[in-house]
């Protein structure tokens, strides 16, 4: 399997950031960046990282079963997590959240039949002085409302 | 990315060098312009012990959530030791309601490289890792690009501004997960595995990452360090109060006018900063309750704030400073939907590695989904004290506490909230002869 030049050369410095032996420590960042790329985990992508990292293909699905990021099923090209904890529910938070599942017509973690925008009820992103917030992708947006997530996602899908 | 306006009530060190509106990073030209790595260039003139007193005097504690003083921190790591000794910056950032560890690393974020090189030559380490939470891509690319930059400039590498330290750094991205900012989970993490927390002690001095001697700390205290090295630990302990050392961040949010991070002495009433800081509860209304240092510390009334937010007025006043978020319910906040909020995020985060916080948890959050849902029954309500007690001080890590803080300070201090959802459908009877399936 092959990656992209830029992609292939952040591996190469990668893995020398940890200690001689111990390469196994880029897993999780190797995962993630080539999901950023590929789109999600595949079967080939874990062959690929299991035999760079000589790690076991059982290890690094332990890892997939642990960290919410990492998925390995097809999400849409943009993935609007919308956050519900605290800070964010006092001040819209869940309101912003069924407003999007009505708009979209879908679910948590299910994505639109055209495959362009999925959708996830997501934990504390970060952002909480500048509640409630989104994140889409990896773009923040802060102080939604509605009207401005209207917006977005009408924006997110002439994009495509 | 501070969205928000600058106050005049705020003392800034760590935030010094920020100005607004939103700007670019201060960049390597610009930092150096500024006093940057100069409290670095004086340590390099400095034994390691002498670092780690100057860091003792200051009382700086960790902004990370526990408090503990950085600087005995820092000396309980053996710098004798044959093993190579390692930095780790904790930038995991998931306590809900906390947001300044971004700040700190998107605006001034050789700060932060210049606060691990001081920690490097005072362990004696040649490699840290920064640890950034995975939704911060934009920051985990800011920093790259400043390590990247201080590499060039000398910074970091091998033979350091000539004085042959060697010391190399990199970030290295989480990918969800709350509890991979408990160190040992994060320590887990940055060795490729799951986020299961380590048995303590042996701690991350004595063996940390890869095995070796590491200290760990939060981002905010790290940030901390260049300054207490250029102008003393004394100057930095007296901008506090006693054993509270400085300035720290705290991110206000929730109903309150002017929600933002501001950066405050030590020991700043709480009720100032909600009240002047903040500019008060939201849309003329009144306060009713303050959860001042993310969601796992105990809640405190409205009549409750009117202490010194330091790491000791708020323990005495049965809280915690925690990691600096400060989150404000006025009166219309219903207290059942907000602990059933609050539970359902442990829940999601319990690692599952120990049975009373995975089962605790769990149920915790099922039973208050019902009381919210208006399907509780009275006994929930002992059910749920009861459930967060005996998890209390019982599980691996602080998870379980995390879970249990809130737990038992909202039930027993807003009661009456909770008996008011049962309504009057709330009487269960079981079957005769019915044997209960949970005896507590
Ligand atoms: C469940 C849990 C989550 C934590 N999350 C964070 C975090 O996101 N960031 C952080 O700096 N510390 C976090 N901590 C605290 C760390 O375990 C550790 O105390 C801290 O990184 C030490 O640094 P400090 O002394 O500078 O605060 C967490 C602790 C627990 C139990
Ligand atoms: S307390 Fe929770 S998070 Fe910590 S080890 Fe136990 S199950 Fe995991
Ligand atoms: S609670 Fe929503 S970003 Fe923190």
């Amino acid at each position: 399997m092959t990656f992209s030049q830029e992609l292939e050369a952040r591996f190469a410095k990668m893995i020398g950031n940890y200690p001689p032996g111990r390469q196994k420590g880029a897993l999780i960042p190797m995962l993630l960046y080539a999901q950023d790329d590929i789109g999600q985990i595949t079967d080939e992508l874990i062959d690929e990282v299991s035999k760079r990292l000589s790690v076991k293909r059982v290890e690094i699905e332990e890892v997939l079963g642990y960290y919410t990021m990492l998925h390995r099923e097809k999400r849409g090209r943009r993935h609007v997590q919308i956050c519900t904890n605290v800070s964010c529910m006092l001040r819209g938070g869940e309101e912003l959240w069924e407003h999007a599942r009505g708009k979209l017509g879908i679910g948590n973690k299910q994505t639109t039949a055209d495959g362009s925008i999925s959708l996830e009820e997501v934990e504390c992103i970060g952002a909480c002085s500048w509640a409630p917030a989104i994140l889409v992708n990896y773009d923040f947006h802060f102080n939604v409302t509605p009207e401005s997530l209207d917006e977005l996602i009408d924006g997110l899908r002439t994009k495509q | 990315m501070l969205l928000n306006q600058p106050h005049p009530l705020e003392t800034r060190v760590l935030t010094r060098r920020f100005e607004y509106p939103q700007r670019d990073p201060i960049w390597v030209d610009e930092f150096v312009a500024k006093q940057g790595y100069e409290g670095f260039r004086k340590a390099l003139g400095m034994p390691p012990d002498e670092i780690i007193d100057e860091v003792k005097k200051s009382s700086l504690r960790g902004r990370g959530g526990a408090g503990f003083p950085a600087g005995l921190k820092w000396s309980f790591v053996d710098r004798k030791s044959s093993k190579p000794k390692y930095v780790v910056v904790n930038g995991d950032e998931g306590e809900p309601g906390t947001c300044k560890d971004r700040v700190l690393m998107e605006h001034d974020p050789h700060r932060l490289i210049e606060g691990c090189l001081i920690c490097a030559r005072a362990i004696g380490a040649e490699r840290g890792w920064v640890y950034i939470r995975g939704e911060y891509r934009f920051h985990i690319d800011i920093l790259d690009k400043a390590i990247e930059q201080a590499y060039e400039r000398g910074y970091l590498g091998e033979n350091i501004l000539g004085s042959g330290m060697t010391f190399h750094l990199s970030t290295h991205t989480g990918a969800g997960s709350y509890e991979c900012g408990e160190e040992s989970a994060l320590l887990e993490s940055l060795e490729g595995k799951r986020g299961n927390p380590r048995l303590k002690p042996p701690f991350p001095a004595t063996v940390g990452a890869f095995q070796c001697p590491t200290t760990v700390n939060n981002v905010e205290t790290f940030c901390a360090v260049p300054d207490i090295l250029l102008n003393g630990g004394d100057w930095y302990h007296a901008l506090g109060t006693p054993k509270n050392g400085g300035t720290r961040l705290v991110c206000l949010s929730g109903h309150i006018n002017n929600p933002g991070v501001y950066e405050v002495p030590l020991g700043f009433n709480m009720k100032r900063l909600i009240e002047e800081i903040g500019g008060g509860v939201w849309k003329g209304r009144k306060l009713k309750a303050v959860i001042p240092g993310g969601s796992s510390s105990p809640i405190l009334t409205a009549d409750e704030i009117d202490i010194p937010a330091d790491y000791d007025s708020l323990a005495k006043a049965g809280s915690m400073l925690g990691s600096g978020a400060t989150m404000i319910c006025d009166e219309t906040t219903d207290m059942v939907k907000l602990l059933a909020r609050v539970m359902k995020f442990y829940a999601h985060e319990s690692c599952g590695w120990c049975i009373p916080c995975r089962e605790g948890t769990a149920w915790l959050a099922k039973i208050l989904a019902r009381l919210d849902e208006g399907a509780g029954m009275t006994r929930d309500i002992d059910m749920i004290d009861q459930l967060a007690t005996s998890m209390f001080g019982r599980t691996f890590c602080a998870l379980g506490d995390a879970a249990a803080m809130p737990a038992m300070s909202i039930v027993r201090k807003f009661r009456h909230e909770f008996e008011a959802k049962i309504g009057s459908a709330e009487v269960f009877v079981p079957a005769p002869g019915t044997q209960p399936l949970v005896v507590l």
